[in-house]
Order: structure tokens, then C-alpha cells, then sequence
């Protein structure tokens, strides 16, 4: 019983995260492509609450001033945080507009919460909309490589014979191909220019096709022991056809591997995502996705100096521990 | 207690070797015409060590055509006219005097006597002879051949006497003299044998016996290891003392360690592995210089570099391509205007200091600031505008529809695409920044990173790209290296390759100008066609020039006469005067 708590609050935080970076719009301060050029690499700006006239319950920022030391708070002006300002506009999925976001500071004044980078773009908001294409490829790569994984190792494993081992041929085959570089050189053969939309679904074809081979399998190894269950057998003997044995019987069977391999493959398909990113194969600027944020880090002088960049590879490290528990929660080990 | 006995042994024997010592400088012999070196004085001993980005592909300084080979080969041979890399004027090398005739087209060099090669062999004009007897061989097919020839027509040369030589020119050659600083002289007395039986290209390759890599530089090679490092010694024979009659080169040894990326140099030579960093980008450098009191190293900022970076729109004729999408925005990138709203609205100021972290220059010309001798002054420098911007794209024709998108005169979208090498981070980053600046004006521009080899593949042969950011220049401060950019006839005419004809009337104007300017012997004739030539480039902007990094290099406090210069090689020029103050320290690295 106590598992099922753990599994709904589990879901329950992911479901936030992932409602976070849908409306990043709103959550974000600023647009992910808007260019600060006189802030390139500016430290997280603090939030205060001791100012000059005492404390103050609503927190506030200094401007940021930039000098050959590098930046420092100018500490003439008091710039406080409000909630729900009137901010550049974006669209929501597409369907409808606003300019409303969270939070908000007057200008001068920036508020970027995990600093900016070589361009003066706020990193916090790129790190949601980043979020948005990262998330959504693992999510949507993970759905296809399911889809075609629960349709191989289905009539893989329902047919068998000749079938079966020609699919799990092909299957090898995939596994032991080096992908990354495969992909590298696959690269230079697209068209010069792929406009962000299609290198997006580019990329979760690529993902969704490489992995469907290990849950296939999976998927073939359930089926293979269902289909000789008695109560198979039995329905067989009833006249049942070949689609209602599946519809029916086996691929409920599947349900909970499925369901696991979900919860496993999301992280990896976002942390594959943001590899193809990092080496120039994803989303390409000014788009941002947690892999080509971390491409600057590339960089050994932007490495060690400006450690606020690392940003997307934290979020990276909490989305992957939250999907890894769940998977762990909904495929309880028996001792 | 074994153990401990050997690993003993080992360290002497370890210590022995490192101690070997290097050959001590000869004596001077009477009637040897040394060149002498002005200047502060150095002393003897220790062993420099340098980082390289890859392992050079060749000693042969013939064949040679990657920059790295070059940076290692340079310190093996010499010139005969050396260009000083600190003064940018031309000074005597194996050549002690020469004289150009009144017409301008005999060129008699007189050259030292008594000296040596690295290995102890005496040099005269024969060897001279037939160094340039190989350049122009076509068989050898040397990237260098093409300087030879002017007018398509090689120079010929004689030998006077056993240390005079005579170099005919078709026709005069405005600054011919520092043609001859890339071009190494050649032991006969070890290469005439490969070259008669044909085997001259294979010659000299990385791992040649090092007694066969013979030279008159300052080093010669002692030892090499594949993929690890490549060992050079003092060349006890050297042409060169200081002022106290000491024979240079002051050090003992040079070690090219093989490291990689630029990084990998930051990050040796932050651990104190190595003593010398020859180009450092903004970033490494302020991160240098924030250990500067750590590490106790000397960085220098030289200034505005020659080299120049800048957007180049695909103007080449595409017929026969299948290039029809290319083929239809050339309307836009052939209109002159299209191309000075596209200036007008770039941020130069902002590439500074977001590219070169404000250790750059902004450009609006070929020639920038750093090349004193020749750069135009008159060139406007306008401030962005794009209200101007916008007035240009008006009168040619161009309008905005209601969402703020560039219309051409049929009613298309203005888009294209910025193709850029992913391995050079300046440049992408002068992508995006150009990206936005464009956005401004309603066109939607995206950034391509390419792998370097595909972008010049498709800059150079296949066309098909439709603007590209790439960076030429910072070979020499003269004009005349860059007669293959701006004749219409040239090998690096990016904007429209492979012209039979020159395109169009400023295209035609720029070729009689760059001709002239290459047969007139004066500089202040010169200097007026080329401040032409600066001038129609500017207005016509067959390029949009961007800006130029200055040069940024850093070497250990304890390398002593430590002097970089704009030009190539930044900071090993003057490696047979470098030395370490405390040889001590050095000696047992």
C-alpha cells in the first residue's frame, strides 16, 4: 500500500515539472531567444530582503553594472519583485497568447535566477524552454519506441519461427551499431538547413528508432511465455482467433513491462536528446535544449569560470533520479 | 629493497638522459660572416617546451602544406630575407645585402660566407640554386610555386659566383624582397640525391633519420616520439651571435609536445608543463590572467591581428548546379544594396565584446588597424543603423508584410542560411549574434555549424551554401598575399569562384588596380591603389566585414627576450633568442 503513495507522489511531482516547462511561457521572465548583449555571463542575480530602508518582506534586486572586474551590484536603486507582470508575449502550445509571467522585475533591472549566458540570454528561462524540447523528445521518443517495440516483439514472439528469428536478428543488428557516430557521419548527408520543427522531429524519429530493439525484446520474452499459458491454450481451444488471443489475453500482459520500460526510457531519451544536442545533431541555436546549452561548456575557460552553465546538466540529474524511482517503485523487487 | 635499488638506477639513468647535454655552440671562425643580433643579451642552457595542437604531418618544408608542420620546420631551416616579425620590415638573413636593378627586374643577393649547415657542411649559392631549382619544379608540385611565378611566369635564377646569386624577374615585383622570408634553403649536399631519382616528396617526413634533417635554422631535430612530442637541439653551427660575439641560439633544447585542442594548451600550460602559448582566445586569456599572480606568467596583448572576419554571401554562377533555391536568393545577394543593409545592421560592437570579450577590433574593410602601413584611413566607420538598414532594403525594392517579415519584390520571405565551422567558436558565436541583428530587420536567418572540411568543400567546389562566416588574412602585412582574394582570377575569390571574366565593372577595376599595385616599386604609388582597392571593396561589399582578434599570447616570466609579433609565427620568431633566466630550474625538467 505504501507503494502506491510512493508511486502517486512520485507522478504527482513529475507531473509538475512537466507542467512547468509546458507553460514555461509564463514561468520563464524572459523569452529564451531575448539577447542582453551588455549582461554576457552574468552571475545568478541575488535576491535581497536587507535593503537600505530596512527589511522588506518582498524580496528585491540591484541592476547589475559591468567593469573591467567583472559585474557588481549598483546599489543606487531598489528594483523589487512582483508577481504577474506584463512581460514579452508567447504563445501557449500554440493556441493562445499572453503576456503575463510569474515574476518580474522593472527595468533596468534583470532578474535572471541561475545568471545568463555568452549572449546576455537569461539561463533560467532557456533551462524551462530548454526543458520543453527536451522533455517532449523523451516523452514522444519514448511513445514511439514503444509503439514499435510492442508491435515487433508482439508478432515476434506470438508467430515465432522464421519471423521471430529475422526480427530478432534485425534487432541485434541494432544494438550493436555505434550510434553516435553513425548519426555524426548521417549528419552531413541532410539538407544544408533543417528548420528547428523538423530537426525536432528528426531527432525523435532518430531516438525512437534506435532504441526500439531491447524493449521489443522484452516485449517478445512476455509474449513468448504467455502464449503457452493454459488459459491461452484454453481460449485457443474455444476458437478464439489469433487477434482476440492477443487483444484479450497476452498483450495485457505487457502492460506493466511496458509501463517500466516508460518510466526507464524517458530519462534516457532525454539525456540522448541532450547528447545529439551537445555534439550539434539536435536543435540548433537560437532554439534552446538542455544538450546544446551544455555544448558551451565545450569550453574549458567557460567550464571553470561561469559553474552556473552546468544548470541544464542538474536538471538533467533530478528529472533522470525522479523517472529512475518511479520505474523502481512501479517494479517493486521481490526479495 | 630490489626495488627500491632499481628504481634508483632508474631515475639516474632517467636524470643522465635528461642531462645529455645538447651540443655546445662551435667556436667562431675567422672570416665567418655571422649576422649579429642588437639587442639585450641572454645566457646559455635549459630546455623550452611548447604545446602544439597536432603532431606536424611533415619536415619537408617543400611540401608542406599545414600550418602546424610549419610552426615546427621553421626552427629547423632559414631564409634568405627574413621579414622581422616585431618591426614587419625586411632584414638580411642568409642573404647579407642585396640590390634590385633600376628596372626593377634583376634581384642580386650577396650571401654570408663560412657558414654552416646543422650538420657541419659548408653552404654557398649552389645550394641557394637549387633550392629554388626544387620550388619551381612542378613535379614536386610545392603550394609555394604559385609565389614564384608572376604573371603566371616563374622568375629564373643564376649563380654569379660561389656566394652571389641573381633572381630574374618577368617583370617588376613591387616588394619582391619579402617573397623570399617563406622560403626555406635546402642542404644539396643531402637532397639532390632524392630529388634526381623523383623521390623528393617523400623526403623528410616527421620520422626521418634526425642526421638526414639537415638545416640552417636554429634548432635541428634530435629525437622524435609519434603522437608524444618531437625533440629539437641548439644547431651548433648557427649564423647568428649577439652582441657579446655568443653564438645563439641561447637554448639547448626545443620539445614540441603534441596536446590537442587549444584547451588541452590552456590547461598544460596552467599546470606549468609547458613555458609558451602561441594564440590564446579572450576567454583562455582572461582565465590566464586571473592566475597570472599564481602561475607568475607574462601575458601579452598585441593589438588588432591582420586577419579578417567576415560574412560572404554565395554569389557564384550556379548554372548546371541544381542549386534553384540557391539560384533564386542570389537576386538578394547580388543587389549591392541588400548587402549594405545587411552591414548596416550588424553589431560590430557587440561581436567585440561578446566574441573577443572587447580584446578585438570591429572591421568595416580588408585591412584593419593592426597593418599600420597600409590600411585606409579614410574608410567611414558607421555606427549601426537600422534605420538605415531598413531605407536601403526600401529602395531596393523590399517590404514588410503585417507580422514584420521581409518581402522581396515577388512577394518571398527573405530567409537563408549562415553556414559556419562547428570547431571554431568565435565564428558561431558571430553567427548567432548576426542571427539576431538580422532578425531586426525582418529576415529569418538560421545558423548552420558545418565540420570544417564540409564548409570549405562547400565554400570552395560544390556552392552549395547561401552565405557563410570564414576568416582569411594574418600572413603578411604586404598586399600582395592577398592577390588571391580580390583578382577576379583568384584561388580565394570566395564571393564568385572561378571567374573567366570579371563579373562586373568594380570586379574589373579591382584587377587593373591589384595589377598595378603588384609592378609599382613605390610605396606611396602602391599605397594609393591599394586605398583604392579598400575603398571600392568597402562600398561594393562583396564581404561583410566583421572584426578582427587581437593577438593574445603568454609565455612563463622566466623566458627571458620574450617578444610576440602580429605576424605568423606570434611567438617563436625569435626562438634563437629566447632563453631562460634561470637555467638551473630548467636544466633538470
Amino acid at each position: 500500500m505504501r507503494n502506491k503513495v510512493r508511486i502517486r507522489l512520485l507522478i504527482f511531482i513529475l507531473a509538475t515539472l512537466h507542467a512547468v516547462a509546458l507553460f514555461a511561457g509564463f514561468f520563464a521572465p524572459y523569452d529564451a531567444k531575448d539577447q542582453d548583449r551588455n549582461l554576457p555571463y552574468a552571475p545568478p542575480t541575488r535576491l535581497h530582503f536587507n535593503g537600505a530602508s530596512g527589511f522588506h518582506f518582498r524580496p528585491f534586486v540591484y541592476a547589475e553594472v559591468s567593469d573591467s572586474n567583472g559585474y557588481r551590484e549598483d546599489r543606487a536603486r531598489e528594483f523589487p519583485l512582483h508577481l504577474f507582470v506584463k512581460g514579452g508575449s508567447y504563445s501557449l502550445l500554440g493556441l493562445f497568447h499572453s503576456d503575463l509571467h510569474l515574476i518580474g522585475v522593472d527595468d533596468p533591472a534583470r532578474i535572471m535566477l541561475v545568471g545568463s549566458d555568452a549572449f546576455g540570454r537569461d539561463e533560467f528561462s532557456r533551462l524551462l524552454f530548454g526543458g520543453q524540447i527536451s522533455l517532449a523528445a523523451g516523452l514522444l521518443a519514448t511513445l514511439l519506441t514503444l509503439a514499435a517495440a510492442t508491435v515487433i516483439g508482439t508478432v515476434s514472439g506470438f508467430y515465432g519461427g522464421w519471423i521471430d528469428e529475422s526480427l530478432m536478428g534485425v534487432s541485434e543488428l541494432f544494438l550493436s551499431l555505434p550510434w553516435l557516430y553513425f548519426l555524426l557521419g548521417v549528419r552531413a548527408f541532410l539538407p544544408l538547413h533543417v528548420s528547428p520543427v523538423g530537426t525536432f522531429l528528426l531527432l525523435i524519429g532518430v531516438i525512437g528508432l534506435i532504441g526500439w530493439a531491447r524493449p521489443a525484446r522484452l516485449v517478445r520474452g512476455v509474449v513468448l511465455s504467455a502464449r503457452t499459458k493454459n488459459y491461452v491454450a484454453a481460449a485457443r481451444g474455444f476458437g478464439g482467433s489469433n487477434l482476440y488471443l492477443l487483444r484479450r489475453h497476452i498483450l495485457p500482459e505487457t502492460f506493466g513491462v511496458l509501463l517500466t520500460q516508460a518510466a526507464l526510457l524517458v530519462p534516457l531519451y532525454v539525456a540522448a536528446e541532450a547528447t545529439l544536442s551537445f555534439f550539434g545533431l539536435g536543435v540548433s541555436e537560437p532554439v534552446p535544449s538542455w544538450g546544446n546549452m551544455l555544448a558551451t561548456l565545450q569550453h574549458y575557460s567557460v567550464l571553470v569560470s561561469y559553474g552556473w552553465l552546468l544548470a541544464p546538466a542538474a536538471a538533467l540529474v533530478v528529472t533522470s533520479v525522479i523517472y529512475g524511482m518511479l520505474a523502481d517503485a512501479l517494479h517493486p523487487r521481490r526479495s | 629493497m630490489k626495488a627500491i635499488a632499481r628504481l634508483a638506477l632508474v631515475v639516474c639513468l632517467c636524470a643522465a638522459m635528461s642531462m645529455a647535454s645538447a651540443p655546445t655552440p662551435q667556436p667562431i671562425n675567422q672570416g665567418e660572416e655571422l649576422a649579429r643580433i642588437e639587442g639585450a643579451t641572454g645566457r646559455y642552457g635549459g630546455r623550452l617546451v611548447v604545446g602544439q595542437r597536432s603532431e606536424p604531418k611533415t619536415l619537408n618544408p617543400v611540401t608542406a602544406t599545414d600550418a602546424v608542420s610549419r610552426e615546427v620546420f621553421e626552427r629547423l631551416h632559414a631564409d634568405l630575407i627574413g621579414i622581422n616579425r616585431a618591426t614587419q620590415k625586411t632584414e638580411p638573413a642568409l642573404a647579407k645585402s642585396w640590390k634590385m636593378s633600376p628596372d626593377g627586374r634583376t634581384f642580386t643577393l650577396k650571401l654570408r660566407k663560412g657558414i654552416r649547415f646543422s650538420d657541419g657542411h659548408p653552404f654557398d649559392a649552389d645550394d641557394v640554386v637549387f633550392s629554388f631549382t626544387v620550388y619551381l619544379d612542378e613535379a614536386v608540385s610545392s603550394p609555394q610555386r604559385d609565389l614564384l611565378l608572376i604573371d603566371g611566369k616563374p622568375l629564373t635564377i643564376s649563380k654569379l659566383d660561389q656566394y652571389t646569386v641573381r633572381f630574374s624577374l618577368p617583370r617588376p615585383y613591387a616588394a619582391a624582397e619579402r617573397l623570399f622570408d617563406s622560403f626555406a634553403i635546402l642542404p644539396r649536399h643531402i637532397l639532390e640525391k632524392p630529388y634526381r631519382e623523383g623521390k623528393f616528396v617523400q623526403a623528410w617526413p616527421v620520422n626521418a633519420p634526425p642526421a638526414e634533417v639537415v638545416g640552417l635554422g636554429p634548432f635541428r631535430v634530435k629525437q622524435y616520439w609519434p603522437g608524444q612530442r618531437i625533440l629539437l637541439e641548439r644547431n651548433p653551427y648557427y649564423w647568428k651571435a649577439d652582441r657579446d660575439n655568443h653564438r645563439l641560439p641561447y637554448l639547448d633544447e626545443l620539445v614540441f609536445l603534441f596536446v590537442g585542442s587549444e584547451d588541452a594548451q590552456v590547461m598544460r600550460f596552467e599546470a606549468g608543463e609547458t613555458d609558451l602559448i602561441n594564440r590564446l582566445s579572450s576567454e583562455n586569456y582572461s582565465l590566464l590572467s586571473k592566475e597570472q599572480s599564481r602561475t607568475g606568467s607574462q601575458l601579452t596583448d598585441l593589438g588588432p591581428s591582420l586577419e579578417y572576419n567576415f560574412l560572404v554571401f554565395n554569389q557564384n554562377d550556379l548554372a548546371g548546379k541544381k542549386l534553384d533555391g540557391i539560384a533564386r536568393k542570389q537576386v538578394w545577394f547580388q543587389d549591392q544594396k541588400f548587402r549594405q543593409a545587411v552591414s548596416a545592421a550588424v553589431d560590430r560592437d557587440s561581436i567585440v565584446k561578446l566574441v573577443y570579450g572587447t580584446r578585438g577590433t570591429a572591421l568595416w574593410g580588408n585591412v584593419g588597424p593592426g597593418n599600420k602601413m597600409w590600411v585606409n584611413q579614410s574608410i567611414p566607420h558607421p555606427q549601426r543603423s537600422l534605420e538605415t538598414a531598413r531605407q536601403l532594403l526600401k529602395s531596393a525594392g523590399f517590404t514588410w508584410n503585417a507580422p514584420g517579415q521581409l518581402l522581396d519584390r515577388t512577394g518571398q520571405p527573405v530567409e537563408f542560411s549562415i553556414a559556419t565551422s562547428s570547431s571554431n567558436a568565435q565564428r558561431m558565436k558571430m553567427a548567432t549574434l548576426l542571427q539576431d541583428d538580422l532578425t531586426h530587420l525582418g529576415m529569418q536567418v538560421h545558423v548552420v555549424p558545418l565540420d570544417f572540411r564540409a564548409m570549405i568543400d562547400r565554400v570552395f567546389q560544390s556552392f552549395d551554401y547561401e552565405a557563410a562566416i570564414m576568416g582569411l588574412g594574418g600572413g603578411d602585412a604586404d598586399p600582395n598575399p592577398e592577390m588571391n582574394v580580390w583578382l577576379s582570377s583568384g584561388s580565394t575569390h570566395l564571393w564568385r569562384m572561378n571567374e573567366a571574366q570579371p563579373a562586373t565593372a568594380w570586379e574589373r577595376e579591382i584587377d587593373q588596380l591589384m595589377n598595378e599595385q603588384m609592378v609599382t616599386l613605390d610605396y606611396r604609388k602602391r599605397k594609393k591603389l591599394y586605398d583604392l582597392v579598400q575603398q571600392i571593396i568597402s562600398e561594393q561589399m562583396p564581404f561583410i566585414f566583421l572584426a578582427t582578434p587581437n593577438i593574445l599570447a603568454g609565455a612563463k616570466a622566466e623566458i627571458g627576450n620574450f617578444q610576440p609579433a602580429l605576424l605568423d609565427h606570434y611567438t617563436l620568431w625569435n626562438a634563437d633568442q629566447l632563453y631562460l633566466r634561470n637555467t638551473e630550474r630548467a636544466g633538470v625538467r
